[in-house]
Order: structure tokens, then sequence, then C-alpha cells
């Protein structure tokens, strides 16, 4: 009872300012302790592959020169391959004598910058299919209904690896964040984003079919308000949960993905590298060389870990009692 | 009933003409089947025009598409390869139940597929059947006794199972099961292949190369079916009914057991039911991992041999045996839920 005289008392004070929505889900987030540790191990991932960048030089024996940053990693020493971890190479080298600890830092680049653009996209795919198909109905969602059931009754992995040898080296390098990336990364986000949005499009479907018949979508077409206007301000915002939940899974997702895809080598094409163009052929080195996969698969797992437990944080924050499983 | 059947199947027929027309287009940009053909010295350049000619290859792709679709046996085809069509063709086409021959191995696909279905499914059933049981009972046990420790146990179990990449899970199994226990003198396990060829392909044999795969995969799939399950579990078991049982003094076995489970397995039900037929498709990591024979390896290594018949009679087995799951599946769902009416 205290607790509710305190709080009578605290209203009545004109300092007291209502909590608005986003500072109330914060709140909900921070109590979801393993979501909070996950963001700050995330950060710390961030660092070590930013920072990192910045600090890993090495002496390069082939071309005799002391080499920062990229160059460092794509440098091969055959002389020194599939060396264990060593103080001169900390997780040691992969079968080329390429320096691990350099080669996860700029593959974590790599596979971060991918995780973030596949998602985007596959939000974007996800709720324009999603929120067209709800909003006009009739032959066009049909039409859309089909094609999203359609990409769904191909096993993922199946599809992606039809996409991808399908876009493989058809796309330019670019310079991105003064970086020289391949086409393979490019071709990598798009089919990743191309064949992801198919969960996220049913599930803004479905929300902006209910919401589609509240008063206030009512008001708003009695008013004269754009199709477009209706969907973007007021249909979009308020199924911005679960987009927000399936943006951050789709992260972890993608991450993943760009691993098997590149795992068979129809993903980043080296020399550029990533976590998962690191581990193609690891296998064959099981017994000899653990290090060739150990390093980068745990660093897979703990950054698909964090933006899973991340992505549950946040549907227990901005949606308190909607369904667990969408 | 029968006409709700009759109706989805109707529906799926535009779905699948979809699914093959997009997977079609696609694998014409796989290169060139005829680069090798299997062998390692590629064929003279005026082998491959012949070939490319006897096979239909040089056709445009709407003309191959359809001669996958309804065969070719209506036109005259260029049976010697020397650029003037000369007699019939023989394809039946899909539809007719010709799934083509294998441009790498000239096998007909139906067999080459046969002889990796069977492996398949003694990996993935297997791996299931383990899965199920497993997570059923890892996700009663933890919605029952939510927030104890073990439930605490099971769920960050299962969320890290969840996030865990196939390959670092087959990987670790591996390097501890196989690589380290040789290494300490313990009995280890093999890791590669489905029998060691000089022992033979026994049951025992068999049984010991399926125990990493399936462990893998059981662990994987165990991850997100526990999940499903406490989730449909604690919804139940919120419900006011289960507050009357409980008030009547039901017993807590039996309204776990008899009036929970029962209501809560109907979405694992369809879960399962969506499931299945992606158990034909295999494993596509895990069996390259552990050189498994399946249907995940056929995929990729024809894959990388751009042979698009064998990969369009995998692909499409898959669509097929897909819809007809779904339709199943919700025919199962109303037999099992008397209050959803199919209409």
């Amino acid at each position: 009872m205290a607790n509710a005289t305190d709080l009578a008392l605290a209203a009545d004070k004109p300092k007291f300012e209502p909590l608005s929505p986003e500072q109330l889900a914060w709140r909900r987030f921070r109590k979801h302790r393993m979501a909070m540790a996950a963001l700050v191990i995330l950060g710390l991932l961030m660092v070590y592959v930013v920072v990192g960048g910045q600090l890993v030089r090495g002496y390069c024996r082939p071309i005799d020169k002391t080499l920062t940053g990229e160059a460092w990693a794509n440098c091969n020493d055959t002389g020194q391959k599939l060396r264990p971890p060593s103080a001169l190479h900390p997780f040691g080298t992969d079968v080329i004598g390429r320096d691990i600890l350099a080669r996860t830092i700029y593959g974590g680049q790599i596979s971060f910058l991918i995780g973030i653009s596949a998602a985007i996209i596959e939000v974007i795919l996800g709720t324009l299919v999603g929120s067209v198909s709800a909003f006009y109905g009739g032959w066009v969602d049909s039409v859309l209904m089909r094609i999203t059931e359609a990409m769904l009754n191909i096993p993922t992995l199946f599809l992606l690896i039809v996409t991808a040898k399908f876009f493989g080296g058809k796309l330019p390098s670019v310079n991105l964040f003064g970086r020289e990336l391949t086409g393979s990364v490019l071709v990598i986000i798009l089919i990743i984003g191309a064949t992801s949005w198919m969960y996220l499009a049913r599930i803004v479907r479905a929300n902006v079919l209910s919401l589609r018949e509240m008063d206030f979508v009512a008001a708003s077409r009695a008013l004269g308000v754009s199709d477009r206007r209706i969907i973007l301000t007021h249909l979009l915002p308020n199924t911005l949960a679960p987009i927000t939940v399936a943006a951050t899974l789709g992260v972890a997702n993608a991450i993943l993905s760009e691993a098997y895809v590149s795992f068979f080598g129809l993903g980043v094409q080296p020399p550029t590298a990533s976590w998962g163009n690191m581990l193609d052929s690891a296998y064959r080195y099981l017994e000899e060389a653990p290090w060739l996969w150990l390093f980068a698969g745990t660093l897979i797992l703990l950054t698909v870990l964090s933006v899973n437990y991340v992505g549950d944080g946040l549907r227990d924050a901005l949606d308190p009692h909607g369904s667990r499983h969408m | 009933m029968i006409n709700y059947i009759v109706r989805r199947l109707a529906q799926a027929v535009p779905q699948l003409f979809i699914i093959s027309i997009l997977l079609f287009g696609l694998m014409q940009a796989f290169g060139d089947p005829l680069a090798t053909l299997g062998a390692r010295t590629p064929p003279r350049a005026e082998d491959k025009i012949r070939l490319r000619r006897q096979l239909g290859l040089d056709q445009p792709v709407y003309v191959q598409y359809l001669v996958w679709l309804v065969g070719n046996d209506w036109m005259q085809v260029d049976a010697n390869g020397d650029g003037a069509p000369d007699s019939p063709g023989t394809r039946k086409g899909i539809l007719r139940g010709d799934w083509g021959v294998s441009l790498v191995t000239r096998q007909p696909v139906l067999v080459m597929i046969g002889e990796r279905l069977p492996n398949t499914l003694l990996l993935m059933l297997t791996a299931y059947f383990i899965t199920i049981i497993v997570s059923l009972v890892a996700g009663v046990y933890s919605a029952v006794r939510q927030y104890s420790l073990v439930d605490n146990v099971i769920t960050t179990a299962s969320f890290v199972g969840y996030s865990m990449p196939v390959f670092w899970l087959a990987l670790m199994l591996m390097y501890i099961f196989a690589v380290n226990f040789k290494r300490w003198g313990l009995p280890y396990l093999p890791t590669v292949g489905m029998y060691d060829p000089a022992a033979g392909q026994t049951a025992s044999e068999v049984i010991k190369h399926m125990v990493l795969p399936v462990t893998t995969l059981a662990i994987i799939t165990i991850a997100g079916y526990s999940r499903y399950v406490r989730s449909a579990m604690l919804e139940v078991l919120s419900q006011d009914y289960i507050r009357t049982a409980r008030a009547k003094g039901v017993t807590q076995r039996l309204i776990v057991l008899r009036h929970a489970l029962k209501n809560a397995s109907l979405p694992f039900v369809t879960l399962i039911g969506l499931d299945l037929p992606f158990l034909l498709a295999g494993a596509v990591v895990t069996e390259r991992i552990f050189a498994w024979p399946g249907m995940g390896r056929l995929f990729i290594d024809q894959t990388e041999r751009a042979d698009f018949p064998v990969l369009m009679g995998i692909l499409m087995l898959i669509a097929v045996a897909v819809v007809i799951f779904q339709i199943i599946t919700d025919v199962a769902y109303s037999f099992l839920d008397p209050r959803i009416r199919l209409n």
C-alpha cells in the first residue's frame, strides 16, 4: 500500500512526467538480464571487429614488408601454413598461411555487414509484400501470397544455394567504408534478403489485416487520406513491434545463412574473409588444425546467440502481451 | 472434406508451376553441365556441340522447360546431333512421370534419388524421432516447473542450441568424440561415411556411424522444438479449465498429461506435419561434414556439376511433398480439434 501512496504523491508533483512508450519498453528490456548481457557482448564484438582492424599488423615475409589492416589479413605466407596458435599468430594460421586473428577481425566486419544489410532488405521486402497484400486484398493478395508460399515450399538452404549459384560472379566490386568489397559480398546480401522475407510478410499481413478494419483507418479513409499514407503512417507504425523483433532475429539468421552458403564455397569469395568462408574446407583439417574452425565458428555462435537474446528481450519489451511464437 | 481436399490440391497446382518455372529459370545460370561430364578431361569442342544438340541444351529455355514438363515425343529432335531435327523425341516429361536423365551420370533421375532417399530417411527419421521425444519431455517439464532451476537450464540450453551453427556443433562433436577420444585411448566414434568399407554395411556399423550426425541434427532441432512445446504448454496451463480441474482436486499428473498436454500438442502436431516433408531434403551441411550419402549431398554434388534434371527432381519432390503434407496436416488438425471447420 505504501507504494500506491508514494505513486499518488509523486503524481501530484508538477515535475512528474509520464514515461513514453519507448521508455517503458526500455524499462522492460533492462529487466531481461540475458538480453542486457547479450547487448554488452555484441558491443564488445563490434569493438573487436572495428578497433581490432586498426590495431592488427604483422610482418609479411613473402613481400618483405610490415603490413597493417586488411592487407595483413590477406597476406599468405605458405611457409607458415597451418601453424598452431603462437605469439606471432595468436589464433594460428590457415591452409595458405594467413593470420587467423586478423581474418576473424576482417571476416567479422563482413559478417556483420552482411547480417545487418540482409536484414534491412528482408524487412523492406517483407513489410512491403505483407502490407500491400493485406491492404489491397483480392487478386493482389492471392498472387503475392502464392509466391510467398511457393518460396516457403523450397527448403531455405536449397533456395539459397540455387540463388547463390545463379548470381555468383555477376556483380562488380564496390568501395564501401574505405574497403574494397568483392561483388560476392553484395550477391550474398541480396540473396539472403531475397530468400528470407516470407515469414515477416506473413506476420505483417496478419497484423495489417486486423488493423485495416479498425475505426481509425475507416476515419482516415473518410477524410480522404491516400492509401500510401494510410499504410505508412497508420498501419505500419502499429506493426512496428513484430517488425523490430523480426529484423533483429533476421540479423542472426543472415549471419548464419552467410556461414552456410560460404561453407559450400558459394558465398563470399576469397581473398575477402568472412566468418563463413573461413570454415570452408576447415573440416578437412579437423584433426590437424582445430583452430581453423574453432575461432571463426565460436564467434558466429557468440554473435548469433547474442542477437537472438536481444531479439527475445525486444519481444518481451515491445509486445508484453503478445504471443511468444509468431 | 473431399471437396476441401480437392480444392486445396487444385490451388496447389499453380503454386507448383510457379516453383518449377522459378527454379528452372534460376538453374539456367548454373554453368555448363557438359564442362567436364564428370570425367577429368573436358570433351572436345565438336563433341560438346553434338552432345548439346542431342540433349536439347541448344534449345531456348522455354522449349527446354516444356520438354522437361510434358516431354518431346510430339516434336522432332536432333538425335544424331548434326544440327537438323531428324527423329521424334522419346522423353515423356515430368507430368507423365518421366523425371528425366542426369546430364552427368546418364542415370535416370528417379534411380539416383532412389539410391539416396533411404539413407537420408534413416538419418533424418531417427534424429526426428529422438527430437520429438526429448523436446516433449523437456518442454513439458520446463513448462510445469516454470522458472525453476531445471527450467532455466533447459531454456538457456535450448537458446544456445537454437543459435548454434550446425557445422560448429558437428565439428565440435567430431573433435571431442572421434579425434580426442581416439587420442586418449577411449572407445571413439567414426566420423565419416555410412560404414567402414572393410567391415561392410552391417547394422552395427551403420548405427555406429549414425551416432554423431544424428546427435548433431537432434540437438539443433530439439532446441527449437522444446521452446515451442514449452510455450504451448504454458499457454494452456494458464487457462481457466486447468484451474477448474485443480480446484476439483484432479492430481497434477493427470492435469498435465491428460488435460494440458492434449491441448498443447495441437500446435505441435501442426509443426511436425509441416516439417516432416522437409526431412526428405536431408541435411545439407550435416551430410556434407559427415560424408553421409543422402539427398542433401546429392543436391550439393549435382549443383556443382550443374546437373539440373536431378536438381529439379529433388526440389520438385520436396515441393510436392510439402503441399501434400500441408493438406494432411490441415485435415488431421480438424479431426483433432473439432472447433476447426474446414471450408
